[in-house]
């Protein structure tokens, strides 16, 4: 038996520590002076929530890989822009033909990787064949699913024969899956990355920061800064601590949404609140009782209050949907006012399907703060309409494992931060369970349809079939916030595909 | 028989240690509220109403709303009464397993003994967080495993504490004599053992249950323990710390709560052994 002041101290101690210890922290950091700016600086620390797990975005999906390295380390043959447009990458230009199947590619002069030799055609074959090829360990090996052979007529020139019409097809080759690597480097990409970029790499300190610096060889514009650090802090209060001690110039892709309010009224701090893809749904399984219900879905959708979830969640950073599309993408239809936030409404459904006195499910939550925070809350705006929810927090492997792939759930929630993806809900083994004909045959014209404004009143179609589906229940976009010194100019407001290009940054 | 336990303690009950009397005030604090929330709290715990979030302490909500606007009273109050129940099931389950096997362990002599203490020795190897973190790992979170897992790790120590106790009573005249009567093993563990090693044990449950009290914060903080919507100290602080810029107090209550209920609890194990155990009647920590 320990003696009595050791277990009376340890319970003061245990006390203190899960109580107070952040709070009596966090009074030296707010002590310290205001974040220098200094005017002549061309480096740039930027935070970020998660470390990458490797550096090679051709072989992982993890956001964290490209958010360190698209555009700034590697290019693909086209580049999603500020505003998520596709502009030339390692392509200066490309022509299409007219049935849609040819794609001819023309090379930058001067293209080089960091280890000194020429990014050429034969690099860009290789990269596309490595992609697609059976033994391909690419996230996205359905973005090169359409591709029937690539030929490399000459060192600048490259021609992608596809063997049916893809019409996302420059823009899939613009993600970072897509980067363009050398046979010689790419092996290694992992631990020490090689691209065609402007940066180059320069070190990786583990569970700490990620150095890139200026590539001098880099036959494009010249970035502004000559180095780039990318920080990785996990924890929110370290993340706030980090900005106001000024160890960090720049915080994209900031969820702490309650601590936006201190760094507006900070002069020394800019905050820009901008898009990001992540259409955030309540994952459905529509092939399990009683979801497979339309009624018992439409009933959850009337049950769920958008504006109260978007205040208590996002600090009313962010916008409702009615369906799966972006507000801000040209194409999408409103369809936030088809199930109005209305109880008793639920209930009269719910009570038709056959379930007066509601029902008892699960909810399967991944670990994101918006995911816990919203499934709180959609747990007691069910309960109203007497639909009991049992929360079940998960680490992100077990969800990935049983939710994502082994489809064994009842609900989820979970923002899809993909670009353009609503076509998930065409794939026959995704997993919402959910089938429609109706939905595979705007998809398959879809994918015949290069008109951009004949494709946007076909997406228009597809989010209607979903949402008179209610497949899921449509909650917002998760926003895009960052936080940075005001002197700092040019990082991204939005976040049209997850990436924090630094290209074109500099100190005001 | 009456047992010889009374000579020893109940006279030493009469002069309260000073631990005693405020473990057991705080003690009393925190079961109070606990009973209190079955009747009454000022709000339903687990309303949600966002425009009234982050109030500060005032006459409507005495100790302020959370970032979801519930009243953080009611919250504390049944939050009070979960980490009871929670710390009470542990504590009993820990019982209900670890004193027989003590007891029968200090009975069957080398061989059992041995087995009891190696089995033991395997538990203790394994911090009980640690063990409740892997077992809700593998099982799911929630209140049912968490009493599981410490009620577990609970077992090893009331074995234990049981059995050093008991073979300590095996060894007296009074047991002897009974054993020379012709009376049986069981019958002597029952009538003389068990009454002799009640005070330790009872010591032993409310140190246990500080700790359980303890680690089930520790859980839910890190989002394995009680779910929500039902509160929990634990949830509330973790909730808390994305708010430790901007208000404080959100993790000040429930961590007060923590302090107030395992400090209460240790004050109250220690003022119990005082009372007790005559060999440790000087020592006083107040």
């Amino acid at each position: 038996m320990p003696n009595r002041q050791r277990r009376a101290a340890l319970a003061i101690t245990m006390g203190a520590v899960l109580g107070l210890a952040g709070a009596l922290a966090a009074g030296p950091v707010l002590a310290q002076a205001a974040p220098r700016t200094d005017p002549a600086r061309t480096d740039l620390v930027v935070g970020m929530r998660l470390e990458p797990p490797h550096l090679d975005p051709t072989a992982g999906a993890a956001a964290a890989i490209d958010e360190v390295t698209y555009a700034n380390l590697y290019e693909p043959l086209t580049r999603i822009d500020a505003e998520g447009k596709v502009v030339p990458g390692l392509a200066e230009r490309w022509e299409v033909s007219a049935d849609g199947l040819t794609y001819t590619f023309h090379l930058r002069k001067g293209a080089k990787f960091h280890d000194g030799t020429a990014a050429d055609s034969a690099d860009v074959k290789f990269s596309l064949d490595r992609a697609r090829g059976a033994d391909s360990v690419n996230a996205q090996k359905g973005y090169f699913a359409a591709i029937a052979g690539v030929e490399a007529p000459d060192a600048r020139t490259v021609t992608v024969t596809l063997s049916r019409p893809d019409g996302l097809f420059l823009f899939h080759m613009a993600s970072g899956d897509a980067a363009i690597v050398a046979p010689e480097s790419a092996g290694a990409n992992k631990q020490t990355p090689v691209g065609t970029g402007p940066f180059k790499f320069e070190r990786w300190v583990a569970g700490d920061r990620v150095v890139l610096v200026r590539n001098p060889d880099y036959d494009g514009p010249k970035p502004a800064l000559e180095r780039v650090t990318f920080r990785f802090i996990s924890d929110p209060a370290a993340q706030v601590a980090a900005l106001k001690a000024g160890d960090i110039d720049s915080f994209p892709q900031f969820d702490t949404y309650e601590a936006l309010p201190q760094f507006r009224d900070d002069g020394a701090f800019t905050v820009m609140v901008g898009t990001t893809e992540g259409e955030t749904i309540l994952g459905t399984n529509n092939a399990r009782k009683p979801f497979d219900d339309v009624r018992v879905r439409r009933a959850m959708a009337h049950a769920i209050d958008r504006k109260t979830l978007i205040d208590g969640v996002l600090f009313g950073n962010g916008a409702p949907i009615g369906s799966h599309f972006p507000p801000h993408r040209a194409g999408y239809v409103d369809l936030t006012g088809l199930y109005p936030y209305d109880p008793d409404k639920a209930k009269e459904l719910l009570a038709e399907a056959g379930h007066p006195d509601g029902f008892a499910t699960t909810l399967r939550l991944p670990p994101p703060i918006y995911a816990r925070r919203s499934g709180e809350l959609i747990a007691a705006m069910l309960a109203e309409v007497g639909v009991r929810v049992t929360i079940e927090p998960m680490e992100w492997a077990p969800w990935l494992e049983k939710v994502f792939k082994g489809k064994d759930y009842d609900l989820t929630l979970i923002a899809h931060t993909e670009p353009l993806d609503i076509d998930i809900y065409g794939r026959p083994d995704y997993y919402f369970n959910y089938r429609s004909e109706r939905f595979n045959a705007v998809g398959a014209e879809l994918d015949r349809t290069q008109d951009s404004a004949k494709r946007n009143a076909l997406y228009g179609e597809q989010q209607r079939i979903l949402a008179e589906d209610a497949v899921n229940g449509f909650l917002f976009m998760l926003p895009s916030a960052t936080v940075q010194k005001s002197a700092v100019q040019g990082m991204w407001v939005n976040r049209p595909i997850q990436a924090n290009d630094v290209t074109g940054v500099r100190w005001k | 028989m009456t047992g010889p336990m009374k000579i020893g303690g109940m006279r030493r009950l009469k002069r309260l240690p000073v631990s005693l009397l405020l473990g057991g005030l705080l003690t009393a604090l925190v079961v109070g509220a606990a009973l209190l929330s079955l009747v009454w709290t000022p709000f339903p715990a687990e309303q949600v109403r966002v425009v009234a979030r982050l109030r500060p302490p005032g006459p409507v909500h005495w100790l302020g709303t959370d970032h979801f606007g519930r009243d953080v009273l009611s919250m504390i109050l049944v939050g009070a009464r979960n980490s009871l129940a929670v710390g009470a099931a542990a504590v009993a389950l820990g019982a209900v397993l670890g004193v027989p096997l003590g007891l029968a362990a200090s009975a069957w002599g080398r061989w059992g003994d041995e087995a009891v203490a190696r089995l033991g020795d395997l538990l203790f190897a394994f911090p009980a967080v640690l063990t409740a973190i892997l077992l809700t790992a593998a099982l799911g979170a929630g209140a049912v495993n968490v009493v599981l897992a410490l009620g577990l790790f609970n077992a090893a120590v009331f074995a234990r504490v049981a059995r050093g106790a008991a073979l300590a009573v095996w060894r007296r005249d009074f047991v002897r004599a009974a054993l020379a009567l012709g009376r049986g093993p069981l019958s002597v563990t029952l009538v003389h053992v068990l009454p002799n090693i009640a005070g330790v044990v009872i010591v032993q449950g409310t140190v246990l249950f500080a700790v359980a009290v303890l680690n089930e914060a520790a859980l839910s903080y890190l989002g394995l323990g009680i779910q929500p919507p039902s509160p929990s100290w634990g949830k509330m602080l973790g909730d808390a710390q994305t708010f430790l810029f901007t208000s404080p107090l959100q993790a000040i209550f429930p961590g007060a709560a923590i302090a107030v209920t395992v400090l209460g609890l240790n004050l109250l194990g220690d003022g119990l052994r005082d009372a007790l155990d005559p060999r440790h009647r000087s020592a006083g920590l107040l």
